[in-house]
Order: structure tokens, then sequence, then C-alpha cells
């Protein structure tokens, strides 16, 4: 039965697709190798980081990461060099510039138009829920309340 | 004025169900990723020949200064698609003339020659990439991709796949307009 449960453990544990010969002895620079992975998109399982991706191309990128890495290479230059050679598809989070100005900006654009909108008929709501009666209406409903027969 | 925001929901409406019909449309491929070596020189490589055929070795200067329109095709002996469009480039290289150089992509030199040996070469260069390096330079995904360069050594295409039906005519039509454009 714990033999049962042990096996199963294993086979719940998370695939990793980093290969204990990828790993690097500096635990500070294979951190941000995992952390720049982790942000890198395969190109070929396209929804997938490198990070834990098992394609070929995906070991080669992770490989090259950490090459570059104890090359002494900053993160960000690291990005600008995957990004030269695959363009911004690569990266999980795309750099705010004039071509993706719509795609950071729009959210917050539909927001601000909805909430202006919304806020925009709950006012015209109590406006008109507040106004008062006519002074010859208000003659007319005394009248009206007086005539009804008890 | 007043009656015209009445219209407002339905204008929205259209506008999202044009993007979701743009979206759905067959001739969109989300997948489909743009290259972004277009317009952009050829990247530093230098790869070895293959052993074991007499075909040189690639390197980017035999491609900066070619001055000619060369076809640069990733292909691997692992690679099946690479066998169907393997004739087509045969044909382009013998029947239209064009020049077609090789990118031997994570092959065993042996078996590239022995696949070489059994359908044919008609590269007039190919490079031996066994670690794939050189294939990150182009930015390749996988095999088969094949790329286009200009005479001065501009990439101008890229088609990633293999090049035969609507792949085929893509890079056929790329091909004509870089031809027309020299």
């Amino acid at each position: 039965m714990k033999r049962l449960l042990l096996l199963f453990c294993i086979l719940c544990a998370p695939a990793f697709a980093v290969e204990p010969d990828e790993i690097l002895r500096d635990p500070a620079l294979e951190e941000r190798a995992r952390q720049i992975s982790a942000q890198v998109r395969c190109v070929v399982c396209q929804n997938e980081p490198i990070d834990s991706s098992n394609a070929g191309v995906a070991r080669d990128l992770r490989l090259l990461i950490r090459e570059r890495l104890v090359a002494g290479d900053t993160d960000q230059q690291v990005y600008e060099y995957l990004v030269a050679r695959y363009g911004d598809f690569v990266l999980f989070k795309p750099p705010f510039k004039p071509s993706t100005y719509a795609l950071w900006i729009a959210p917050f654009l539909i927001l601000f138009v909805g909430a202006g909108g919304v806020v925009y008929a709950l006012s015209r709501r109590t406006r008109r829920a507040t106004t008062t009666l006519s002074a010859e209406e208000e003659a007319r409903i005394a009248q009206l309340l007086k005539d009804e027969p008890r | 004025m007043k009656r015209l925001v009445f219209f407002l929901p339905l204008a929205i409406a259209a506008i999202i169900g044009g993007f979701a019909i743009w979206g759905l449309s067959g001739d969109r491929d989300p997948s489909r990723i743009p290259s972004v070596l277009i317009s952009q020189p050829v990247p530093a490589f230098d790869l070895p020949p293959v052993a074991g055929i007499d075909t040189p070795g690639l390197s980017q200067a035999d491609l900066k200064g070619a001055g000619e329109i060369v076809l640069v095709n990733a292909f691997a002996s692992w690679c099946g698609p690479c066998r169907a469009e393997h004739p087509i480039l045969t044909r382009m290289a013998e029947g239209q003339g064009i020049k077609v150089v090789g990118l031997n992509y994570k092959d065993k030199p042996a078996d590239a020659a022995a696949w070489l040996d059994e359908l044919g070469n008609p590269y007039v260069r190919i490079g031996s990439d066994e670690t794939g390096r050189a294939g990150i330079e182009w930015g390749l995904s996988g095999v088969p991709e094949t790329f286009i360069v200009g005479a001065d050594g501009t990439i101008l295409y890229r088609e990633a796949g293999p090049v035969v039906g609507d792949g085929l005519k893509r890079l056929q039509r790329a091909l004509d307009a870089a031809k027309s454009a020299e």
C-alpha cells in the first residue's frame, strides 16, 4: 500500500523539462536562468514557456540563456538576444512600444469608457428621481387625495 | 442626435463581431509567426561541410556576396516533411536554375550523407549545424524552413514548413516578387 502511495506521489510530481545536465553550478545564475526561461515562449509548442517545454529548440534556448548568463550578460541583454532572432513573440509579456500601444492601452480605454457610461447613466437616473413636482402638480395631488372616498 | 445613441450598442456589437469573423477566417493562422529577420542581413554563422560528401560548407560570407537570389533551406534527414519538399527543391535548382543552399539542422553527418545519396543533392553548399546553434541565429523553430536571400545578402522571405501545396505557392510568389525587384 505504502509503495503504491509512493508511486502515485512520483507520478503526480510536476514534469520538469529542465534536465540535470543543464543546471548551472552557481545557484544565483541558475535562478536567473529559470526566471528568464519562464518568461520566454517556446516557438514550437507556442503556449508553453521554454522552462517547461520538452521541445528540442526549447532545450537549446535554455542552454543558450545559461551560456549568455555565464558570459556575463544582464537579463535585459539575454532578452534582447532572443528577441533579435525570434521577435517579440517569444516574450510572454510584450514590450510597451508603438506597435503594442493598442494592446496595452485598449483594456484601460474600454474600462474608462464603460465606467464613464455607467456614471453618466446613473447620474441621469438620480436627477430624474429628485425632480420635484411643480406647485400645480402638488395642488392636483392634494385635490385628488381629498376627493378620494374614505 | 439622441437617436444615434441608441445605435451605439449595435455598432459595438458589429465591431466585436467583425473581429470574431476576422479571427475565425480561414486564411488567418495564428500559429504562423512572422520572422523578425525579414529585410535584415543574413545572420553571422559559419558552418563546416557535412562530412562524407564533397559539397562545401556554408557561412554568412557565402550569402552576403552571392550576387544572385539564393534559397536557404534548413533540412534534416530525420524530418519527414523535408523528404516531401525535396523533389520540389530539386526541380527549382535544376529546372529553374535557382541557387539552393542547405542548412543541415541537428543531423548526424552520416545520416545526412546517406539521405542525400538516396534522394539526390540539389544543394550547392551545405552547412552542417549539429548543435542547432546556427539554427537559432536564423530563428528556426524547426525544419523544414526555407528563406529567400537577396543578391545583397538581405533576407527577403521565410517559409516555415515544407514548400509543398500552399507553402510552395507562397514561396513561388515571394520568389517572383524578389526576382522582379532585382
